[in-house]
């Protein structure tokens, strides 16, 4: 039985009179992990930050259990934050943030004990009660903030990017711990982040997020393999987007070439974009391929290889585990189910060419994201 | 481990080299006056070892040594009433206004203290700017030039700009997430300010006291001027002693108003340094 626990109508806020969240509607329901996913300034903070009580919407309501809480503060919601940073309390230990919210709420010494050390058991922190805040290490203090916010029994856990700071072996330990956490307490979890992967490995609902709007809502799997739009197909894992005409229900022209699908409904020779993940190509020897290209670099990325390929000029991109040569011309092979086929959008043949593709690019804009 | 123990004595080399000029400076200019003074207020006229310029303190001046203690305490706590939410607000305005602001504070400082002190007089005086305006009502004139007020009046208005800067060089660097994460956990605004503001802003309340009380105890020339001569504070009372050529009394009453001073203050930090992250 799902019930609806938040729900966000029409939802429009702007700051110095740029527009950040453009008429969002959103229903999140009870016990549910949803991920709000974009890149920097999509405005998926900002949508956490109402829901918060933090920012209020220009225009717009808010909905938490059918009640419109547009005008009710922060510190009357049953809603609890980790932040960005974490924000502990400097000027007390370990013991005292975590018992802020009790101590708060007037709740007896007697039973902010117990509930303390439970606490720290759950984000095992055992022993660390006198501990000085700004001395724990970044995963220590991120299970602070996390435990600061989870005795308080909140309804809703909201998480805005809090794994953001710590080295990948950490984040990838405390994705399955948060998990865990979230699956134990049955606490609704909202979570902000920039990170497809942790999107899709985390969540029950995936909300994609650009420019201030909404681009899709669904399951990790939906997100994947039925992108709505380039811009999904393109941030949520690697995508050859290209265009396309539909010629009829089932058959589709792309790179010269005629190919079988399995989309229906589009206009008789509607332009579309479409798209083929790098792991759905095969490599075929060049007489049995459908398409054929030059390979134009290699890279080794442990569980398999990464070709860039050039068809007639556009650049696609092959996962392949057999080492093809540079210079060498190979064939592509693309089975019917996986060509995904979709709608023009604002961001057609914006993405999904990699002819500018390089790793070092992709790297720069993750920390220009870190940084924000 | 070798390497590092080299890097720690090459730099604390390099150190006490850089701080010689500081050395020396201190060991002329504060220490051997200090020096001075202690030997001047255990010695007479003739040189000779005397306790007597002590205990004065304690007899004749010690009812002045406490009013100026009453008013530099009263100073101090209406610094910090007006300062305290003056500074907060600052610290919370945009960058730009806040500078503005901050300049508004610092202006009067620029004009000399004397000067500042003087158009007190010639506001608070019975035919003054305040007594006038009262006039126009019918009321008065009340004799305000010559009480304690007036004195207090004067301190708090010289001395307001040394709460202030100090409390808002702090407030200004606490992370405005932590407010943020104690409405979060539940606070009030009031709760905000008593649980999170508060506590990591003392350290700039305690500076802002002793940059108050501390003038405003040892201050002659406001007791002078706006007391029009009918009481005198413990400053007054070096100063006069000074024109009259007591150096030994002079040194006597500086030496006692110090040490109780360094005492105070040290206490005051002692208890806030262990309240520090102790509010329940």
């Amino acid at each position: 039985m799902k019930t609806k626990l938040i729900e966000l109508k029409n939802i429009s806020k702007a700051f110095d009179g740029e527009t950040v969240l453009d008429n969002i509607s959103l229903y999140i329901n009870d016990k549910e992990f949803i991920t709000l996913l974009g890149p920097s300034g999509c405005g998926k903070t900002t949508t956490l930050r109402i829901i918060g009580g933090f920012e209020s919407p220009d225009c717009g309501d808010v909905y938490f259990d059918g009640k419109r809480i547009n005008e009710v503060p922060p510190y009357e919601r049953s809603v609890n934050t980790v932040f960005q940073k974490y924000a502990l309390f400097p000027h007390l230990n370990v013991y005292d943030n975590i018992a802020f919210g009790l101590r708060v709420a007037k709740v007896p010494k007697e039973e902010i004990e117990p509930r303390v050390s439970e606490m720290l058991a759950l984000v095992n922190l055992r022993g660390f009660e006198k501990r000085n805040v700004s001395l724990l290490s970044g995963g220590q203090q991120q299970r602070v903030a996390i435990a600061r916010a989870l005795i308080n029994n909140p309804k809703v856990l909201l998480l805005d990017e809090p794994l953001g700071a710590l080295d990948l072996k950490l984040r990838k330990d405390m994705q399955v711990e948060l998990k865990n956490i979230q699956h134990r307490t049955g606490i609704t979890f909202i979570y902000v982040t920039h990170d497809q992967e942790e999107a899709l490995s985390m969540s029950d609902t995936v909300v994609v997020m650009a420019n201030g709007k909404i681009q899709q809502i669904g399951t990790p799997t939906d997100i994947y393999n039925e992108p709505v739009n380039a811009f999904v197909a393109d941030f949520i894992g690697e995508s050859n987007i290209i265009d396309g005409v539909m010629l009829s229900d089932y058959k589709v022209r792309f790179a010269s070439e005629v190919f079988e699908c399995l989309d229906k409904g589009f206009l008789k020779n509607e332009p579309v974009d479409v798209v083929v993940r790098p792991e759905d190509v095969d490599v075929v020897p060049v007489e049995k391929g459908m398409l054929s290209g030059v390979v134009s670099s290699v890279t080794f990325k442990g569980v398999h290889y990464e070709i860039i390929v050039d068809v007639e000029g556009f650049k696609w991109m092959i996962q392949s585990t057999d080492y093809v040569a540079p210079d060498e011309t190979i064939g592509l092979y693309i089975e019917p189910d996986a060509i995904h086929i979709m709608k023009k959008s604002e961001f057609s043949n914006m993405f999904g060419d990699y002819s500018s593709f390089s790793d070092e690019l992709d790297h720069l804009s993750d920390i220009v994201e870190d940084e924000e | 481990m070798k390497k590092t123990v080299a890097v720690t004595t090459q730099r604390s080399l390099f150190e006490r080299f850089a701080a010689a000029p500081h050395l020396v400076w201190s060991v002329l200019f504060i220490i051997t006056p200090l020096l001075f003074v202690a030997y001047y207020a255990f010695t007479d006229d003739t040189g000779a070892f005397t306790l007597l310029n002590l205990s004065a303190f304690f007899t004749d001046y010690f009812g002045i040594f406490l009013r100026s203690v009453k008013l530099a305490v009263i100073a101090t706590l209406i610094c910090l009433v007006i300062g305290y939410p003056v500074a907060y607000c600052i610290s919370r305005a945009k960058p730009h206004t806040q500078k503005i602001l901050l300049m508004l504070i610092m202006l009067p400082m620029w004009m000399n203290f004397l000067l500042r002190t003087y158009s007190w007089m010639t506001i608070l005086q019975d035919k003054g700017l305040i007594n006038s305006f009262l006039g126009l009502f019918g009321i008065g004139p009340l004799h305000i030039l010559g009480t304690e007020g007036a004195v207090v009046v004067g301190m708090v208005y010289d001395y307001l700009p040394y709460m202030i800067v100090p409390i808002y060089t702090v407030m200004s660097k606490l992370d405005y997430r932590l407010v943020e994460a104690a409405h979060d956990l539940g606070c009030n605004h009031l709760g905000v300010l008593r649980r999170v503001i508060l506590p990591l802003s003392i350290s700039g309340v305690i500076s802002g006291i002793t940059m108050v009380f501390v003038p405003s105890i040892s201050t002659f020339y406001i007791s002078q001027k706006l007391s029009g001569g009918k009481f005198y504070l413990i400053g007054d009372a070096i100063e006069s002693q000074y024109l009259n050529n007591n150096y030994h009394m002079v040194a006597s009453l500086s030496l006692v108003l110090m040490l109780i001073l360094l005492i105070g203050l040290a206490i005051v930090n002692h208890f806030t340094d262990e309240e520090g992250g102790m509010v329940p």
